[in-house]
């Protein structure tokens, strides 16, 4: 795979946008773990 | 095939996040016990009252100290049929169905186990607090399903 | 008047599974209507009819019928529209498969009308509907699967004809979710066939359940990717076109198709989680495994996101979300798919959760469960369906898609977005706090469920509220879909609705990504691997079977 910076497109938004359904995962799991051990 | 630098980001941690929760559920289920319910026995669903521990259901003490409940789920209700368990102690649930799919869900435990015609399940769980508890069939059984649950009552010692 | 995009006897099969898909669509959503007002103890049927009639009809209904007959009528007109016209046999075939699927379908529906089979759609044994019910279900599996093959045999033509060529995206699309749904259902039919079937006739006495729900869970989980998947290429191959892009990567979108070949199968044991009969290890490969078939959902985020924003910063968008603003919000083919994806977001962390070993036994068959699989089926799925439909009737019926049933199009997605929020937010809240699935009114007498009537979210009325928001939407859509198929003005060359498919460029494709035998290969390897050491124990050690139960 050669370096190719410029010819890549500008996706900055996209890459937040895709980290943010990231964190609604992670934060639900936690959450939901959390639930899991209070009642164990 | 050509990813974008952003892409491998987002792959990565994904990827990351994903091994982090199977570490985290599998080291609490395999090295901690918190595995969820499960059993290898099998059973005749047509004896189950003349085969043990189901010919006695209910509360039994164990010699190691623990207990053992066990539970009959038949159409529409449990045998036995009133539950009383002591607070603080350990409680294994031998559960199966002496006729459809039923199961045996604990309102605010996470004791939720199917109960399988033929099949022996098995959950253990510690009551912290005294008081009543909801039991009530979450597996479609048939026309009185929704009438089908009962309540334990945990008592201090 | 311009329809020649797609030969019109093509067309016609399409068609006549559009409007069966509809018509389950109409009953399923008016029974999903009457269980919200049951389960609040507000309405009380007559003596004929029972509950869970009405519950197996409604997940049948929508879940199955609506989406299988609407995933075979797009996959018939793209075919058909991407790789040329139908041949006669491919096409007397289709009408084979369609003729056979509706049979099947029309024998279950009976079955379930007449009261011999309120066996829910997971019909779960020691249950016994009457022996019909089970052939029903395996002539609608035999249906599509003539069905598919005819597609196959359209694209084995194609392929003939362009030796060494990579098909277009759509075609390879569509081809893989059928070798997906082909393999997924020979867990059901080897149920249905070797263990209902005899069973319900009489000819054996007892069933092994254990077996049969493995079976059935084998099949059950892919089902639910055969339903994704048609929303998946919507999303990939339509979408970009809507908007006037391009596929973001053609090799990506290949390669997540091929993962979910390999990796929605072997992981049905995560619906089986509490249940005894298969030990704690094969569970969790299972679970290891499912956990794989997220990753081809991650990769289509990305890619979903990458080709809006690439459009978005075309049409001139700046900053980091200005792109955003760009998009054509206004034109309801993209808005209604893109709400669709929003709705996934929840949906698959949700399905994380689900699967997640222990802490299933949260959530299991607890109302958290039909929140779930409404927004993901019900409105990733689903709305996504409903975007098609706006501009695929009217390209089949050379009709307008109107500026007015363009607004009511738009109504229409407002409030299935808005019923389905309500709906399913207090079903995963309700579900949290212990309240059953598949339950009609739940009196219990304790404290504990009570609180599932009191609170603003968690609450039954809450959900019935959503429920009826979602009825009246469903009903403004069968509406829109009458309209365009037979009211509406006849479409010019202007206003003629075309089939959009986006340019999507394969050159950096590997081509080994279509050598379907490596694919299947694995795939079946795979399936090996997780189930056949659980399968030959649950075998082995079979208990004594069980007899037949009508508890209904």
């Amino acid at each position: 795979m050669k370096k190719s910076g410029p010819s890549q497109p500008n996706l900055k938004g996209t890459l937040i946008s895709v980290m943010a359904v990231g964190v609604v995962i992670v934060v639900m799991w936690v959450c939901i773990y959390l639930l899991y051990i209070v009642r164990m | 095939m050509h990813l974008h630098k952003y892409e491998k980001i987002w792959l990565g941690f994904g990827v990351i996040a994903l091994i982090i929760f199977l570490s985290v559920v599998g080291v609490s289920a395999f090295a901690q016990g918190h595995a969820p319910s499960s059993g290898h026995m099998t059973i005749d669903p047509e004896k189950v009252r003349e085969t043990a521990p189901f010919d006695q259901p209910g509360l039994h003490k164990k010699e190691d100290g623990t207990y053992e409940v066990a539970m009959i789920a038949l159409t529409f209700g449990y045998e036995p049929s009133k539950l009383q368990v002591p607070a603080g102690k350990e409680i294994t649930f031998t559960l199966t169905s002496e006729d459809v799919v039923h199961s045996f869900s604990i309102i605010g435990t996470n004791v939720n186990m199917m109960a399988v015609p033929g099949q022996i399940n098995h959950r253990t769980h510690t009551f912290k607090e005294p008081g009543s508890y909801l039991v009530i069939c979450n597996e479609y059984c048939g026309s009185g399903h929704h009438f089908m649950s009962t309540e334990i009552e945990v008592v201090e010692q | 008047m311009k329809t020649g995009e797609i030969a019109a006897e093509d067309r016609k099969v399409a068609l006549f599974n559009l409007g069966f898909a509809y018509s389950a669509f109409l009953i399923g959503t008016l029974c999903g209507l009457l269980q919200v007002f049951i389960r609040n103890d507000a309405l009380k049927l007559p003596e004929w009819l029972d509950y869970y009639q009405i519950l197996t009809a409604h997940g049948l209904l929508l879940a199955i019928v609506f989406t299988t007959f609407f995933i075979f009528a797009f996959f018939q007109a793209g075919m058909s529209r991407t790789l040329g016209a139908f041949g006669p046999k491919v096409r007397l075939w289709n009408w084979v498969g369609f003729a056979v699927t509706a049979l099947g379908t029309i024998l279950v529906v009976v079955m379930v009308v007449a009261g011999q089979a309120s066996v829910l759609y997971t019909f779960y044994a020691p249950l016994q509907a009457h022996g019909l019910f089970y052939v029903g279900l395996a002539l609608f599996v035999i249906g599509t699967w003539i069905q598919g093959f005819s597609l196959v045999g359209h694209y084995a033509v194609w392929r003939r004809n362009h030796k060494g060529e990579l098909s277009p995206l759509f075609a390879f699309m569509a081809i893989a979710t059928i070798i997906l749904w082909v393999i997924a259902c020979l867990g059901v039919v080897a149920t249905v066939l070797f263990q209902f079937i005899p069973w319900a006739f009489g000819w054996t006495s007892g069933i092994n359940v254990e077996l049969s729900r493995s079976l059935f869970w084998y099949f059950g989980h892919p089902l639910v990717y055969f339903w994704l998947l048609p929303a998946y290429m919507a999303w990939y191959v339509i979408v970009p076109k809507i908007i006037g892009g391009k596929v973001f990567s053609d090799s990506l979108a290949r390669l997540s198709f091929v993962l979910f070949i390999l990796f929605s199968i072997p992981v049905g044991f995560h619906h089986q989680l509490t249940e005894p009969g298969i030990s704690s290890f094969w569970k969790f490969l299972q679970t290891v495994l499912t956990f794989m078939v997220i990753i081809p959902s991650l990769i289509t985020a990305f890619s979903m996101f990458a080709t809006f924003e690439i459009r978005g910063r075309e049409l001139g968008g700046r900053g980091l979300f200005g792109w955003i603003r760009k998009l054509p919000w206004r034109d309801v083919r993209f808005t209604s798919i893109f709400i669709a994806m929003a709705f996934f977001i929840p949906g698959g962390a949700g399905g994380i959760i689900n699967a997640s070993f222990q802490m299933n036994e949260v959530i299991h068959n607890t109302l958290w469960v039909v929140g779930h699989f409404h927004i993901t089926v019900g409105t990733p799925v689903a709305m996504t369906f409903f975007g098609l439909t706006f501009w695929l009737i009217p390209n089949l019926t050379g009709r307008r898609f109107t500026k007015s049933l363009q607004k009511l199009a738009f109504l229409q997605i407002a409030t299935w977005s808005i019923g389905m929020l309500l709906m399913s937010t207090a079903q995963h809240l309700l579900g949290l706090l212990g309240a059953p699935r598949r339950t009609a009114y739940t009196g219990y007498a304790h404290d504990d469920a009570l609180a599932w009537f009191d609170g603003l979210l968690t609450n039954h009325v809450t959900m019935a509220v959503g429920g009826s928001i979602l009825f009246l939407s469903a009903v403004l859509l069968v509406f829109i879909v009458i309209q365009l198929w037979w009211l509406a003005p006849k479409a010019d060359e202007q206003t003629y609705e075309a089939f959009p498919i986006a340019e999507s460029d394969s050159s950096m494709t590997p081509r080994f990504l279509e050598n379907w035998k490596i694919w299947i290969g694995i795939a079946f390897l795979l399936i090996a691997l997780a189930y056949t050491i659980p399968l030959a124990e649950i075998i082995q050690h079979a208990p004594p079977g069980s007899g037949r139960f009508q508890t209904w």
